[in-house]
This record gives C-alpha cells, sequence and structure tokens, in this order.
C-alpha cells in the first residue's frame, strides 16, 4: 500500500496526464460519423506506434559492441514499431485519400 | 551547446539537450491530439492523419539526438546507426505492404499493424524488466502490464489477421471458455507474483519469460472463439489495447508523449468498441465470451415458403421502381462484388431510379468497413445513408437488396423476445414494398438462427455468388 503511495507521489504529473488524456480521447473522436469509423482506426493504430521511442531509447543505449539478445530483441522492437508508425499512417492517408477523391465528383 | 547547463530542479542539473528533447515531447503530444480531433471530420481527415505523423516523427528524430540515460550519457553513433538503419528498413517495408496490398484487404492490414505495435510494446516490457527495481510496486506494475497487454494485443490481432484472411477458422467449441478462463488465471498469478514478489530481477528472469510465453498463448485463445459480425469489436478492442500497452511503457521511461498517445488511442479504441457493442445490443462480456449461437426455442419454428426470383422478373422490378435501396453486408465483401454492385446502381440511376445504400454500424468486419468498400468501387459517400436515417424511408420504399447481409435485416430482433438477437437495432427492410436477398444457400447467419425476413411473403430469394448475380441482373437491365 505505502509502494503504491509512493509511486502515486513520484509519478503524480504522469497519472494527472492519464486521467485527463482518458476524458480528452472519449471527447475528441465521440460523434465521429460512421464513415470514418476505418480510418479513425487505423489512424488511432498508427498513433500507438509512439511506443518506437521506447523501442529507441531501448536500442539507443544498449551495449552495441557485441550482439546479445537483448540488443536483436531490441532491433526488433523498434522494427515492429516503425512497420506500425509507418504503415497506420500510409494507409490511413490511402483510405482518406479514396474518399476525399469521390467527394468531388 | 546542448549540453550547456541551464539550471537545476531538486539538486539534478538539465541542459539545453533535455529542456528541447521535452518540449518537442509536448509539441508531438499536442500534434497527436490535433491530428485525432481533425481525423474526426470528414472534411479534415487527411490533414489529421499529416498532423499526427508529424507529431510521431519530431518525437523519433528529437529522441534520437537528444536522449540521455541516467547516467547523462547520449546516445552513441554506432546505435544511431543501427537505429536509424532498422527505421529505414521496417518504414519501406510498411509503407510497401500499406501502399502494394489491395483496398479490400483492408481489415486485415489495420490488424496486421496493430499487432506490430503490440508486439514492440511486449518486447519493449520485456527488455525493460532487468532495470525494473523489485521493490517498486508501481514501476514493476507497469512493466508487467505493459507486457501482458502488448503481446494479447499482437498475438490476438495476428489470430483477428489471420481470420480475416481467411486462414484461421473459427473455434466456437463450449470448453473454450474454461480453457480460456484458465489462461487468464494462469496470467493473472503469474503477472501479480512478479509483481509482488519483491525478488531480485535474475532470479524472476525464467518467470517473466513464461508469463510473455503464457500471454501470447492466451492472445490467441482469447481471439479464437469469437468471429464472423463480432469482429469489427474484437478489432476495436485490440486496438485500444495497442494503445494502453503504449502507455504503460511511457510510464517506463516516464515519458509524456508516450503516456499521452497511449491513452488517447486506448479510451479512442474503447469508445468504438463500446459503439459497436452497442450497435449490436449486446454487451462486451457476453461477446468475449461468445454467448450467440444456440437460438431460442421459437427460432426453429419459422413457418413459411422461400420464394425465389428469376433475373429477369428481378431487373424488371428494379427498372420500374422509383426508389431502390441497396443493404450491404460482409458477402459483399466476400464475393467482391462492389464494382458491379457499383455499376448496377448507375444503371438504375441512369434510368431515373433513386438507389441508396443503407449502412448498419456492424455490417463486415470492422468498424466502418462497407464504406471503405463501397468507397474502393467509387459510391460516392453521399449515397451511404446510417441505418437510423434510413429507416424511416423504409416504408416509401419500392425495393430493397439485401446483398450478403443476414442478421443485420433479420425482424426478429424487433418481435421475437426469445431471439438471440432481440432488441439488436436492425435495417428495417421488411417494411419495404419489395425484397430481394441475394445469398449463396440456405445458411444461417452468424448468430446461427433463422431470418424471418426470408419468409415474408414480400420477399424473392435470389441464390447464387453474389457478383454473378448482380453481373446478370447488369446485363439484363441494359437489354430492357
Amino acid at each position: 500500500m505505502e509502494d503504491i503511495l509512493i509511486y502515486f507521489f513520484t509519478y503524480k504529473e504522469a497519472i494527472f496526464i492519464i486521467a485527463l488524456s482518458i476524458f480528452l480521447g472519449i471527447e475528441v473522436i465521440s460523434n465521429v460519423p460512421a464513415v470514418l469509423h476505418t480510418p479513425l482506426m487505423s489512424g488511432a493504430n498508427a498513433i500507438s506506434g509512439v511506443i518506437i521511442i521506447g523501442g529507441i531509447i531501448l536500442v539507443g543505449h544498449a551495449d552495441v559492441s557485441q550482439l546479445s539478445i537483448e540488443l536483436i530483441l531490441g532491433i526488433l522492437a523498434v522494427f515492429f514499431g516503425t512497420l506500425n508508425v509507418i504503415g497506420g499512417f500510409v494507409v490511413t492517408d490511402r483510405m482518406l485519400e479514396m474518399f476525399k477523391k469521390k467527394k468531388k465528383k | 551547446m546542448m549540453d550547456t547547463i541551464l539550471g537545476t530542479i531538486n539538486g539534478v542539473d538539465f541542459t539545453i539537450g533535455e529542456t528541447i528533447l521535452e518540449l518537442s515531447y509536448l509539441l508531438s503530444a499536442i500534434f497527436f491530439v490535433v491530428g485525432l480531433k481533425l481525423l474526426s471530420h470528414p472534411e479534415s481527415a487527411r490533414k489529421g492523419n499529416f498532423y499526427a505523423a508529424g507529431g510521431m516523427l519530431l518525437a523519433m528524430i528529437t529522441t534520437i539526438l537528444l536522449h540521455k540515460n541516467e547516467s547523462g550519457q547520449a546516445i552513441g553513433l554506432a546505435n544511431i546507426g543501427i537505429i536509424t538503419a532498422t527505421i529505414a528498413a521496417g518504414g519501406l517495408v510498411g509503407s510497401v505492404i500499406a501502399r502494394k496490398v489491395k483496398m479490400t484487404a483492408m481489415p486485415q492490414l489495420v490488424s496486421f499493424f496493430n499487432a506490430t505495435g503490440g508486439a514492440a510494446s511486449a518486447l519493449v516490457a520485456l527488455l525493460e524488466y532487468p532495470n525494473a527495481d523489485p521493490s517498486n510496486t508501481g514501476s514493476m506494475l507497469v512493466t508487467i502490464l505493459g507486457l501482458i497487454i502488448g503481446s494479447i494485443a499482437f498475438s490476438g490481432s495476428m489470430i483477428a489477421y489471420g481470420k480475416l484472411d481467411g486462414k484461421v477458422g473459427d473455434l466456437t467449441a463450449g470448453y473454450m471458455k474454461y480453457i480460456n478462463l484458465l489462461f487468464l488465471i494462469l496470467v493473472t498469478v503469474t503477472g501479480t507474483w512478479l509483481v509482488v514478489s519483491n525478488t531480485p530481477v535474475e532470479e524472476m528472469q525464467w518467470a517473466i519469460y513464461s508469463l510473455f510465453a503464457l500471454t501470447l498463448v492466451y492472445g490467441i485463445l482469447f481471439v479464437m472463439p469469437i468471429g464472423g459480425a463480432d469482429m469489427p469489436v474484437v478489432i476495436s478492442l485490440l486496438n485500444s489495447f495497442t494503445g494502453i500497452a503504449a502507455a504503460m511503457a511511457g510510464f517506463i521511461y516516464n515519458n509524456q508523449a508516450m503516456i499521452l498517445g497511449g491513452i488517447l488511442v486506448g479510451a479512442a479504441g474503447s469508445i468504438l468498441t463500446i459503439l459497436m457493442v452497442r450497435a449490436m445490443n449486446r454487451s462486451l462480456v457476453n461477446v468475449l465470451v461468445g454467448a450467440f449461437g444456440g437460438g431460442g426455442a421459437s427460432a426453429d419454428q419459422v413457418q413459411g415458403i422461400i420464394k425465389e426470383i428469376s433475373v429477369s422478373d428481378a431487373s424488371i422490378l428494379l427498372s420500374y421502381s422509383q426508389s431502390v435501396v441497396i443493404v450491404p453486408g460482409y458477402g459483399l465483401a466476400v464475393a467482391q462484388a462492389q464494382h458491379v454492385c457499383h455499376e448496377l446502381d448507375n444503371l438504375l440511376e441512369g434510368k431515373g431510379v433513386q438507389v441508396r445504400y443503407a449502412i448498419h454500424p456492424v455490417a463486415g468486419r470492422m468498424p466502418g468497413h462497407m464504406n471503405v468498400l463501397l468507397a474502393e468501387a467509387d459510391v460516392p459517400y453521399d449515397k451511404l445513408v446510417e441505418m437510423e436515417d434510413i429507416n424511416p424511408d423504409m416504408p416509401n420504399t419500392d425495393v430493397v437488396i439485401v446483398i450478403g447481409a443476414n442478421d443485420v435485416v433479420n425482424p426478429a430482433a424487433d418481435d421475437d423476445p426469445s431471439s438471440p438477437i432481440y432488441g439488436m437495432p436492425i435495417i428495417r427492410t421488411h417494411e419495404a414494398k419489395n425484397i430481394i436477398v441475394m445469398k449463396r444457400g440456405m445458411g444461417k447467419g452468424y448468430a446461427g438462427i433463422e431470418n424471418f425476413l426470408f419468409f415474408n411473403d414480400k420477399t424473392r430469394m435470389l441464390f447464387g455468388n453474389a457478383k454473378d448475380s448482380i453481373q446478370k441482373l447488369v446485363t439484363e437491365i441494359k437489354t430492357l
């Protein structure tokens, strides 16, 4: 119990961010029209690729003088994270381009 | 210059570089929020996607250039080389996949990219575990949660990908419920133990890898029994999992951009999940445990005769109507009939018939699936009408064509309290003057229940592959 309280105090800013982002997330996407369900999901999916920052930090400070399992898994994390980010944004753009084209007709 | 010390907080110096890095994270977080906001309006959606991507790029670049570990060391040159090469490779593979894959494979693709995000989160948590302090319950908790949620998102999304791609079948056996429960307990117990055991991490390596393996298996088992019409729910749920897993990793690094980005996605995904669940009038637990199937007693007692219609009769009926509504379902996607369907609607419009599409929120296999499918076939999106808006017009509609949809048009949802889908909002096709149902055979829908609509006096069945049937209609109508 004491641990949790200490943790809360140490990370209070982060915990505030969490609490407020939940409301923000709900507010920002409420009333989204059904046409945009797929692109929104796909775009949000790309944002969750923000985990790549973790991967970069991990590999950034890893010992690269020799090839260890940790290094390989870290590189894999960066690779997967990039797939998520780049693939996600590109595919969302492709979808939205399709919608846009139709609108002008 | 980046190492110039700006000031001191609690006895720790901070430099210009660190300040710029934090500022860039703030900027990225703002870009994420604005991007997501713009993404939820049709006119600004594309711009929103660019903003979010820009925020991500900024955070990636500043992290590589300015990040320092606790002992104040910057990222080494060799490390930067490896990171850049990996990102280049991932970016190349990702953009090629995203550009080359057919638009109709969109649900699979979204699932696949979601899986990669989950995998990255799980790996980061796994690798950060040895650096965690076992006596700090809070930091153990976020690490373990990040690992669990990330690996479920990964293996679950891979199974969802396999199902949508037709490579993996559904496993709906009743005992799956118990196996799943067993694994859930195993995961929870192992996870809790790892959080509270307060044992040096070196001695717990085997446990963390076991937990990793257990959760991967659990993710597979969790998605295996869920299928068909419930896929949109699972896909948006897994999407929100990936966001939450990224936020947990944000805690490990005390990185605000990661926390905010992850939680935003988690919240957005949860909302979408709730929307989908509501569109089926079911609870999330009900979807996950998979209580569909079976069917009430009266469901099997449908009395009536199935009446077929010939292509030429259907063509005449359609050509001389004033208002036609097409109700697309997953069957349209499977038959790849969206282009020929658009041809049919153009042809009819040319004859002065008003043609619209009625879109049920859970038609297809992901949220908004029908919209993407029809957009690919160049159907203007003002022709796609949402369920609530089209239903009042149903009694004035001359012909409704149901293409590959089943449960979303079953009147049992309205008037049979014993039906498993009772209470689910449906497109009220049975109120139209004539109904043509295109179907491959007399099979039941995903819910495994009889569709009263097929036995309706106003209903005519047009059996066969949807694409062939519509093609024949198009050919026939052209000769009229």
